[in-house]
This record gives C-alpha cells, structure tokens and sequence, in this order.
C-alpha cells in the first residue's frame, strides 16, 4: 500500500486546477486569425508578402531573444507576442519596402516600446503601429507609395525599383476625387481587397473573418472593434465629404485598414481597457480621432495615430470604468454619493 | 427559472468519477483522532482525558463563543489528547480514540418523543447540541445562524450547487437520502416561520432533482428545487442567493441582511438527524477522487478517520502524487501531509499525480481582463495583484481586496498563470497587519496624551 510518511507534496495555494488556456495559445490563435488576411495578399501583392512578413516575424523575435539575453531576464520568446507584433508590422507596411527598413520598425516596436517598458503586458502604446510610425516619420516616401494588385505581381516579386504605384482609396477620398474612385473600384472590390493599400489591411473581408474568428474563441471581446466601426460608419455616413452618405461611409469603413485596426490592433491587451465598459469607450474614441484625422488632419488615414492617441487614454478609461463591486446596488451608490 | 450571479467559470466538472457510485461505509478505522477546531470560532475545550472510555455520540469537546460541540465518532478508550496536524494547517489539539469496535450508543443520544412537537427553542437546542456546521466546507455553526437569522430571514435556500469540481457528496445524498434533506427542509421552515424552502441545484444533477421531487410531491412538503445553470462558484453563499433571489449581499455583510439564509444539503440531513434522533455529528461522507487515487470512491467515515484510511479503501495512491487537497479543487486545501484526519468540513479528498496546476516559470500578466470579467464579486485581480505585490496597502484596501473570498475563477482563467489568489491572501493579511498597525499606534497616542494631562493636572 501507499507510503503515506513519504509522500513529496506540494501545499500552495487554491485554485488547484488551471483552465487549459495559456498567452501562448491566445497568440497563436491572433496568429491563426491573421492568416486569412495574409494568404489573401500573398494572392494579391505576390510572394513578398509573405518574405516580407517573415523578415518581419524573425526580426521581432531575434531582438525579442536578444534584449532579454543581454538584460539577463527569462526567454519569453515562447510566447509568441514577438511573432504576433512581427506580423503586424509587416501588415501595415508596403509589401515593396525594403527588408533592412521593417527590421528597423521591429527593433524599435520590441526593444524600445516593449521591452523597455518591462515585456509583454508593460507597454502602453501598440508597438506594432508605433514600429509603423516612427517608419512613416522616417522614411515617408517608401511608406506611402503603395503597389497596385492589379498590375503584374512579378514586378514586386523582382525588385521594388519598378513598381507600378497608385494611390489609396484614402488618399483619392481626401484629394477630392471621390468621384473618380467609385469608377475605378466598385464597393466590392473595397469590401474583398482589390485595391492599393499595406500589405494587410487591404481585405476588410479577410480581416473581418479572422475578427469572428477571435471573437468567437473568446481571445477578444466584441466591445472595441464593433463600437470602433460603428462609430466610423455613423460619422461619415453622417458627415459624408462628397457623394451619398452610405457610399461615402462604405468606402470610409473598407478602406485604409479600419478593420485591421479594430480587430487585431485596438484589441490588444497591453494598450487597451480591461473592463467591457472601457472597451466601448475606447472603441468609440479612436472611431472619433480616426474620423477627425481623416477629415481634419495632414493624414490621409487615422487608425494608426487614433489608436495611439487612445492607448494613451487606457489608464484613464480603467480608472473610470471599474466594475460596481458585488452588494453595492445603483441606489446605495446614490446614497452615498447624497450623503 | 434562476437568475444569474455575476462572473465565474466552467471548470470540467469531473463529477464522472464517482457521481455514480453510491456512498460506501467505510470500514471502521482503529482509531479516530478528533480535532478540537472543526468549526469556525475558537477551538473547543477537551472534556475527556486519557485512559477515558467514551461512547459514540458523547460530547467530547466544549464551545466558547462562536462554535460547536465535538462528539465521540467511535466508542473506544481515549489514548491521548494532544496536538495533531489538522486540515486547515498545522496542528490542534485532538482526542485520539482507540475504537474498541463495540459501536455502543451513548445516553446523551436521546431522541424526543413527538420531533415535530418540539418548540423552535428547543429544536435550536437539539441542533446546537448535535454540534452542527455548515458542511459545505465553511463550518459557521448552524445554531448561530438559525438563531441570528430568526426574525430577519424570508427566503431558506438549500445549497445542492455542489459547484466545485470532483465532489458528488452532496449529489448522492440527494439520490441516497431525500427523505432526510426534505425532513430538514421541514424543520428549517418551521423553525424560520417560512412557508417554502428552496433548494438550488445545479443541473448536472437531474436525476438528484428528480429523486428529491418526488419525495417532496409524496410529502406534500413546502419545498421547491430550483434548477440552476452549472458555474463556478455557483455555491457560494452570497452567489446563491444572488441566483436564487436576485439580491447581492451588502459587502462585508451577510446573507440574513437580504433575508436570506442557506444551508448545504449535508446540513441539513444533519439537522434532520439531531430532531428526529437526537444524533450528533459522527459522520462525513467525503468524496475521495482525483488523478492520483486508484478507484476513486463516495465514503462514509466516523470523523476523526485518518485520511491515508480513505486513500487506502479506495485503492490507495498512485505514484509521482504531489497534491493532497482537503475540499474542492478551486477552494481546497493543500495539505502538506497526509497524516490528517476528516473533520465536520472535509468534503472531499483529493489526489493529484497529473499535470492539473500547469504551473508556468515567470508568470507575466498580459492584461488580458479574463480575471475581471470572472470575478463574482466585480473587483479587479490585475491591480489588485499589482498592489499587492508592491506592498501598496491603502491602494490595495481600495480596491476591496477584504471583499475577494477567494473562489480561485481569476487565477483559474488566467492564461498567463499568475498566482492571484495566493496573492489576494497575502495582500489581506498586509491590510489588516496595516490596519492593526494603526490601532495600535492610535492607543499608544492616546496613552501618552492621558498620561501627559494626569501630568499636567
């Protein structure tokens, strides 16, 4: 029979039973839920896509490895957020640019905005859009010229010196040509992703299927990308700046990576509310900054800077948006509030 | 149709195991060890010494305050009274009993004549001299809150949740012995002046619903068996009556200030007992499962039975076993030895040899708010975790960590594994040594000052 006095046993605290799901398993699901998008521009931009996504996905995680090698802290490669923030970057970016420049974006998204925050969950702007932002800043030529699907892909396949460019819906939108934009792409092309944009963001369909896809493994809640959408698709179906309210706001939506941004960019853990509450309301502020960049500001889009500008806002939201703890009904507070 | 409480999770109920394996009576153990402490208030005063003969039934230990008697479980001599290790950690002084194996009754076990003539007085005395406690695992003496609920409470709910996973103690009592849960039912309306008693079941157990429907349509008794949607920790006191009724309990505060009172299924067969027979608390059935127990079994044992008895009828433990958890998997106890005997709150024993704790090295939050939208009692682990773990007292008393009963839902659906709960435990004791901490300093103050002015005058 058993030899109860030698037993080794462990006494920690309860709970003793863990759920089956780790960061690790939530960030391959991220990954899975990017793949569709992925797949669709390696169709339509051509093989770089994926080269370029991949230089981007061993460069995050290399100086991922590296940093926290020579800081001597635990690898926590094995997470996977390196790979997530790699593809990212490499999603927002112009399938032609160069390989040395996303190395440069990844080394400033992981080391300088994670890392030295203190690693995952420490940061609290997005560093995939501030990898792209600081990109833009620098290097603003390459970062807005954008390859079109519809010319021939062995062109960006070869080098990115011939490329044949054209420009956003965005930016046809904001230089007045709306009209010239309906006649070169149809509403679906828009909603599928035949059109000139970064290398991820341009199939708001693909995009919108690995959104599901997450939503319904729980990975995110529905509260950010809807609320960030919807309150897009009601300022400029409202305010259209030409042409009819639902046309504009159609366009509006489907175009300059909206979806990737709600989905897979406003969503992240680190750089957004804990609370469902505060997911609405942060959700609905980067749909306003992204509105008022779009139609006031230099930019031609705004997801990137309206997300950042929110996650600087994350702290606030928590502070206001914490949950009314348990036996302390609406009146109560009242109540105290009275006295 | 029930409402719903506020967060929680669905661990695998792991209820297969045993939920259909009738209670087995234990072989009589050659020896008991009674602890002294199985109830929630100051431990007892032994009553007998060595070289005692004791009955079953015999009132060995004695209450002060807040508490309950402790009664023999086996007829035998008393061998010693000393400290033993015990399961809420570290050791109690306990009367350790050799069973002579007689089984001989005690004279104090007297059953009244007419039980149902009895008045409330006196069937409150019966249940306080049965030495009752919440069985579910609290252990709040019963006769406390029957009498302190007097008056106040409008709603009896029975606890049949059995929400932690493993455990189908109380399941098969409903299958075993519904006659004795709607008795207590009975007993507890009468007591309480109600005219209905609710008993919440999770719906994992319907046939456990049916066999207790069927006794109450028999009886005609006063009793409803409300189905419940299964959830962690369904439960929970003040989660029950929140499912139940729709009302929170005030923080701090208990369930009668909502009119509600609720008893476990186990209790109340147990107070069902002490009216009808007088008999006090002898004997747990304790739900003996986990990965690292051969044939996992339902048992029912004299209390005081060393545990390494129950591992043993049930096929003993396997090897590379390096958990022995005394309750639940979500709110147990993790015992650093096996050497321990059941108490009147030990229902269930666990064995774990698998990997069930997925422990990872550097636990990193990523603040994914998992833990937030899992909390019953709305707080936010995350920052909690954080203050506590920066020693941020006041910041960490602001955000209600006295309020966490520590249920386990955050820690368990955390994917990043952090140790919240073990941390919500430190963190309280930081508040309160803080909170001691001042008072102490305010009374010293208050000394000097006095004894400045006696000075002065």
């Amino acid at each position: 029979m058993t030899d109860y006095k030698n037993l080794k046993l462990i006494a920690t605290s309860n709970p003793h039973i863990r759920s089956s799901e780790t960061t690790r398993s939530i960030m391959l699901d991220v990954i899975i839920a990017m793949l569709p998008a992925l797949a669709f521009a390696c169709i339509s931009f051509g093989f770089r896509a994926l080269t370029l996504t991949a230089v981007s996905v061993v460069g995050c995680v290399f100086f991922e490895w590296l940093y926290r090698k020579l800081m001597k802290k635990p690898q926590a490669v094995s997470d996977l957020s390196a790979v997530v923030t790699g593809m990212l970057l490499a999603f927002v970016c112009p399938v032609q640019m160069p390989y040395w420049m996303i190395l440069i974006g990844d080394f400033f998204a992981i080391v300088l905005v994670k890392q030295l925050f203190g690693g995952i969950g420490k940061n609290f702007v997005n560093p995939a859009l501030a990898g792209r932002a600081v990109l833009l800043a620098s290097y603003a030529g390459t970062m807005t010229s954008w390859a079109d699907p519809a010319v021939n892909k062995a062109a960006i396949l070869g080098s990115n010196v011939d490329i044949v460019t054209a420009a956003t819906p965005l930016a046809m939108m904001k230089g007045g040509s709306f009209d010239a934009l309906l006649e070169t792409y149809t509403v679906s092309d828009m909603f599928v992703g035949n059109i000139p944009g970064s290398l991820g963001e341009v199939s708001a369909l693909m995009l919108l299927i690995g959104g599901v896809y997450l939503i319904w493994r729980k990975v995110i809640n529905w509260q950010t990308p809807v609320a960030y959408i919807a309150t897009v698709a009601v300022l400029t179906f409202l305010f259209p700046l030409s042409g009819s309210g639902l046309e504009w706001m159609l366009y509006s939506i489907f175009g300059g990576g909206l979806f990737l941004g709600a989905f897979f960019m406003a969503t992240d853990y680190a750089t957004s509310p804990v609370t469902k509450k505060g997911q609405l309301i942060f959700g609905v502020g980067c749909g306003l900054f992204t509105v008022l960049i779009r139609y006031f500001g230099s930019y031609n889009e705004g997801v990137c800077y309206s997300i950042m500008v929110m996650n600087l806002f994350v702290a606030l939201i928590d502070k206001y948006t914490k949950p009314v703890r348990f036996g302390v009904v609406k009146s109560d507070k009242k109540e105290a509030a009275a006295k | 149709m029930a409402q719903a409480f506020f967060g929680g999770v669905h661990p695998n109920d792991m209820k297969a195991a045993t939920n259909e394996k009738a209670i087995e009576q234990l072989a009589p153990p050659a020896e008991v060890v009674i602890p002294m402490s199985m109830h929630f208030g100051a431990p007892c005063t032994p009553l007998v010494k060595a070289g005692d003969h004791v009955k079953v039934g015999q009132k060995i230990g004695e209450f002060h305050g807040l508490g309950a008697p402790i009664h023999a479980s086996v007829s035998g001599t008393v061998k010693a009274v000393e400290p033993r290790p015990y399961s809420m950690g570290g050791n109690m002084t306990s009367v350790v009993i050799e069973n002579d194996f007689q089984n001989e009754l005690s004279e104090e076990v007297k059953a009244p004549a007419d039980p149902d003539a009895l008045t409330v007085e006196e069937m409150i005395e019966a249940v306080k001299n049965a030495g009752i406690v919440g069985m579910g695992g609290a252990t709040f003496p019963t006769h406390v809150k029957i009498s302190g609920g007097i008056g106040k409470v409008d709603t009896v709910i029975i606890n049949g949740a059995e929400c932690e996973p493993y455990i189908t103690g109380d399941h098969r009592t409903m299958l075993e012995r519904p006659e004795e849960i709607i008795g207590g039912c009975k007993y507890l309306a009468k007591m309480f002046g109600v005219d209905k008693v609710v008993i919440g079941v999770e719906d994992n157990k319907q046939n456990g619903i049916d066999a207790m429907n069927k006794v109450i349509a028999a009886q005609q008794a006063p009793v409803v068996v409300e189905p419940l949607h299964c959830r962690y920790p369904q439960g929970g006191e003040k989660q029950l009556c929140q499912a139940i009724t729709g009302k929170q309990v005030p923080p701090g505060g208990l369930p009668s200030d909502i009119g509600c009172a609720v008893f476990n299924i186990n209790t109340t067969c147990a107070i069902y007992r002490a009216i009808t027979q007088g008999m006090p608390v002898v004997n747990k059935v304790v739900t003996v499962s986990g990965s690292g127990v051969v044939e996992p079994k339902n048992l029912e044992c004299p209390i005081g039975t060393p545990v390494s008895l129950l591992f043993d009828a049930c096929g003993g433990l396997k090897d590379g076993t390096y958990k022995i958890i005394a309750g639940g998997p979500m709110m147990g106890m993790a015992q650093y030895t096996a050497d321990i005997p059941v108490g009147k709150g030990t229902g269930a024993m666990l064995a774990f040899c698998e990997d069930e704790e997925k422990t990872v090295e550097h636990p990193q939050c990523i603040r994914c708010g998992k833990c937030v939208s899992v909390c019953p009692v709305h707080l936010e682990p995350l920052f909690m975790y954080q203050y506590a773990s920066k020693g941020m007292v006041d910041e960490l008393n602001d955000a209600h960590v006295m309020d966490c009963m520590e249920c386990g839902a955050c820690a368990y659906v955390c994917p990043a594994r952090m140790h919240l709960t073990h941390m919500f435990k430190y963190g309280k004791q930081l508040v309160k040594d803080k909170a001691a901490a001042e008072r102490a300093a305010a009374q010293a103050k208050k000394a000097a000052e006095e004894k400045k002015e006696a000075v002065n005058k």
